[in-house]
């Protein structure tokens, strides 16, 4: 698809284009030019604090994602193979997964400080019920059909479990860890914003208040950036490693 | 008693003295550029008649009839219909789809009345016309019932009184009996018969069924895949004085049938 | 789940939550966690006070204008990027990369851009809503069978007569959900918003509240937000219910 993908660079030619026409006009004062914020950009990976940046950030990203998922998987698992956890945790996470939990982020900092625990469980707290309930309907939807026949060729409980159910459900729970991924981003970059500047929130706030809007908007675009390649990335591996039908060429 | 006259060259009988509905002429489809789906058609569609396209997969007749209906188009060649060119759908074409397309938010008596509401028809005039069609395919009392509250073959009775509410010169039907079952479908074929000799239409009908295609029809046209093309052109002279029973197990009808069987043998894999 | 062979239906299970946080208050646990009991009864006084009432009116006109745009531009897009397939590959990927961006990062400059008002919440609201809305109504476009399409089409109808007496319903059950997904987003983005500009309206009073750790209050502030957007999120459910009869049997 060779053309696509020279239409969609040519789209982003063209916002970026825009954005320069508005910062010069300007829109507002506090709207730089495209030119000025990637003249920014190029100062902080050049100085190294965009680097050291998404180091302090990922940090607690990584930590939550992985506690995240360990916790996640296991208890939608079980709620997916056992009616009673179902029962007891369903509409809890139902409701952690419509509300809006960033209200309870200032919160964190009486029971957990302002350090990386603090952050990490803001994470945990946006990414887990993603993930949870992401994993209880995979198992619980598995194929009736291959169920049925791993009990018509008499497989026991585990077998049906770790043989059929696990491998069926892997690519749905697989896209909940993406999700999960994605909403434990937005978890740590509010955590920056509210609790303690750290990381690339810092940048943010940090530039804000010293009225630098290039070099703000220029930590803001790192952001989009990387969690679309970050997304983008994930979802290559999902296809690659759970849907081959999809792959390109099959 | 009844002769069975089939050409040797997809020649037709008396094409100047003959009114046609649709003509189709060098009709030429390719998909893409290595998909030679119709080669060079030529037909024509009697009025007041019921024509056939038949033949095994991939030898374009749904392509052909979509072509004929104005929602595909041809690569090269014409359509007319009632002598004049066409490109594209018109009032003059109703079609009636496989899988129905009925809208399913909506009540018999309003997908009935469908056809008429894109018009711009005034709605009392829209049900009036709605109420006389579904009573003509039986489904009388049903008006206010969903599709989903109503049989395969109930649903198709709602397809075809749509494409009758229309008055259209000309019906097209694409294979519209396959989703049904096998019961159901015969008497379809017979209810369509009657319909139609009450109220005079002309039709063209896409089968891959040789016995529907015989028992239905006053002509056939067989189409052979890879490029599709008309490999004979067969008129049925089968007489409806007898009932359908007597009629399906008539010499004549039989014969036809295991003519057209062997005919079409040798294009399945 | 059975007790004694009567059927318990799950929204129970919330009551044993709603005990542990109970029990867990009354025996001072955590100092940010009063009992529930002392949190619905203020509740009761939050929704009494004027501070609360006019900061909650206007978050909530705000809102109701900002999903109005979300909702037209969003069901708009939905349907340009079923209609090509550059078009769809063009606005899909802006699509998708904001839709799955941290749009919590770009508050801060619409704070900037807009103003601490209203203005700002409008904006954020359809920021975070539009997204999610484009893409669900994309995926029912999708979906919808190419013989009802052409159906229409062989009976005339025009483009627009199509796009209004059939594809918009045969999408609407898909349109509804992404409808009820990005209320649920607008009501975060909303929270999102309150609490980094906390100078106004429900910003300033959680920010009261926490500063002076009147936890009862805070509690139930945060209360009233989920049953808000619980409460919203029910009412697009119960439209998607009345569709639901035909949106399982579209063939």
């Amino acid at each position: 698809m060779a053309d696509t993908t020279f239409y969609r660079l040519v789209s982003v030619i063209a916002v970026f284009i825009a954005w320069e026409i508005a910062g010069r006009i300007p829109i507002s004062v506090a709207f730089p030019t495209f030119s000025s914020t990637m003249a920014a950009l190029y100062d902080m990976t050049a100085d190294g604090s965009i680097l050291r940046a998404y180091g302090q950030t990922l940090q607690p990203l990584g930590v939550g994602v992985l506690i995240s998922a360990g916790f996640g998987v296991a208890i939608g698992v079980s709620m997916g193979l056992n009616r009673l956890f179902q029962w007891f945790w369903e509409p809890i996470f139902v409701v952690l997964q419509a509300s809006p939990v960033a209200a309870l982020i200032p919160l964190i900092t009486y029971a957990y400080g302002i350090g990386l625990t603090a952050k990490t469980v803001a994470v945990i707290m946006l990414a887990a019920p993603i993930i949870v309930l992401n994993t209880y309907k995979a198992v619980r939807n598995a194929s009736p059909s291959l169920i049925q026949m791993c009990r018509s060729f008499q497989g026991t409980r585990m077998q049906e479990i770790w043989r059929v159910i696990i491998p069926n459900a892997a690519p749905i729970i697989f896209a909940g860890l993406r999700l999960g991924v994605a909403a434990g981003f937005i978890g740590v970059i509010l955590a920056e914003l509210l609790i303690t500047p750290t990381g690339i929130g810092d940048l943010i706030s940090y530039n804000r208040s010293i009225a630098a809007y290039d070099y703000m908007y220029a930590a803001v675009f790192t952001i989009i950036v990387f969690s679309a390649v970050m997304v983008g990335l994930l979802e290559k591996a999902e296809i690659n490693f759970f849907r081959p039908e999809k792959k390109k060429g099959h | 008693m009844s002769t069975l006259s089939m050409a040797a060259e997809p020649v037709q009988a008396d094409t100047q003295a003959q009114d046609n509905v649709v003509e189709v002429r060098d009709i030429t489809k390719y998909y893409g550029s290595d998909i030679h789906a119709l080669n060079s058609i030529n037909l024509d569609f009697p009025r007041g008649q019921m024509t056939t396209l038949l033949g095994p997969s991939g030898c374009g007749k749904t392509t052909l009839l979509k072509i004929i209906a104005g929602l595909l188009e041809p690569t090269d060649g014409q359509v007319m219909v009632n002598g004049k060119q066409v490109t594209g759908p018109g009032p003059e074409r109703a079609f009636v789809f496989q899988d129905f397309a009925l809208l399913p938010w909506a009540t018999v008596l309003r997908n009935v009345g469908f056809g008429l509401e894109l018009t711009n028809k005034p709605k009392a005039e829209r049900e009036a016309k709605a109420r006389h069609y579904i009573n003509e395919v039986g489904l009388s009392g049903f008006e206010d019932k969903y599709p989903h509250e109503l049989s395969g073959g109930m649903r198709q009775r709602v397809g075809l009184a749509r494409a009758m509410a229309v008055n259209a010169d000309v019906l097209l039907m694409d294979e519209p009996f396959s989703a049904v079952d096998e019961q159901t479908r015969r008497k379809f074929q017979e209810d369509l018969l009657n319909l139609l000799a009450h109220e005079k239409k002309s039709v063209i009908f896409v089968t891959h069924s040789i016995e529907e295609a015989v028992y239905v029809s006053d002509q056939i046209v067989l189409l052979s895949p890879r490029p599709g093309r008309i490999h004979s052109i067969i008129r049925p002279e089968i007489s409806r004085d007898s009932s359908p029973e007597d009629i399906r197990r008539d010499k004549t009808y039989l014969d036809t049938i295991e003519e057209i069987w062997s005919d079409l043998k040798k294009y399945l894999e | 789940m059975d007790v004694f062979g009567i059927r318990i239906p799950p929204v129970f299970s919330l009551l044993i939550w709603i005990t542990l946080w109970e029990v867990a208050g009354q025996m001072d646990l955590a100092f940010i966690l009063p009992p529930f009991s002392a949190v619905v009864l203020e509740l009761f006084q939050l929704i009494a006070r004027a501070d609360f009432q006019s900061a909650a009116w206007l978050t909530f006109q705000s809102f109701v204008i900002g999903m109005g745009i979300s909702i037209v531009a969003g069901i708009t897009i939905g349907f340009l990027m079923g209609s090509s397939r550059m078009a769809n590959s063009i606005l899909g990927m802006w699509v998708n990369i904001f839709a799955s961006a941290p749009l919590s990062s770009l508050v801060p400059v619409l704070m900037l851009l807009f103003g601490l008002g209203q203005t700002t919440i409008v904006v954020t609201v359809v920021l975070f809503s539009t997204w999610i809305i484009a893409l669900d109504t994309f995926a029912g476009v999708n979906h919808i069978s190419p013989s009802l399409s052409e159906m229409g089409k062989s009976f005339g109808a025009s483009r627009r007569q199509l796009l209004t007496k059939v594809l918009f319903w045969a999408a609407l059950p898909e349109i509804l959900a992404g409808i009820r997904m990005g209320l649920i987003r607008a009501v975060k983005g909303i929270v999102i918003g309150q609490l980094l500009v906390s100078v106004v309206a429900l910003g300033r009073l959680f920010r009261t509240f926490s500063d002076n750790f009147q936890f009862e209050e805070f509690w139930a502030l945060t209360i009233v937000l989920f049953i808000f957007a619980l409460l919203f999120s029910s009412a697009i459910g119960w439209l998607e219910q009345k569709v639901e009869y035909y949106a399982n049997t579209r063939f």
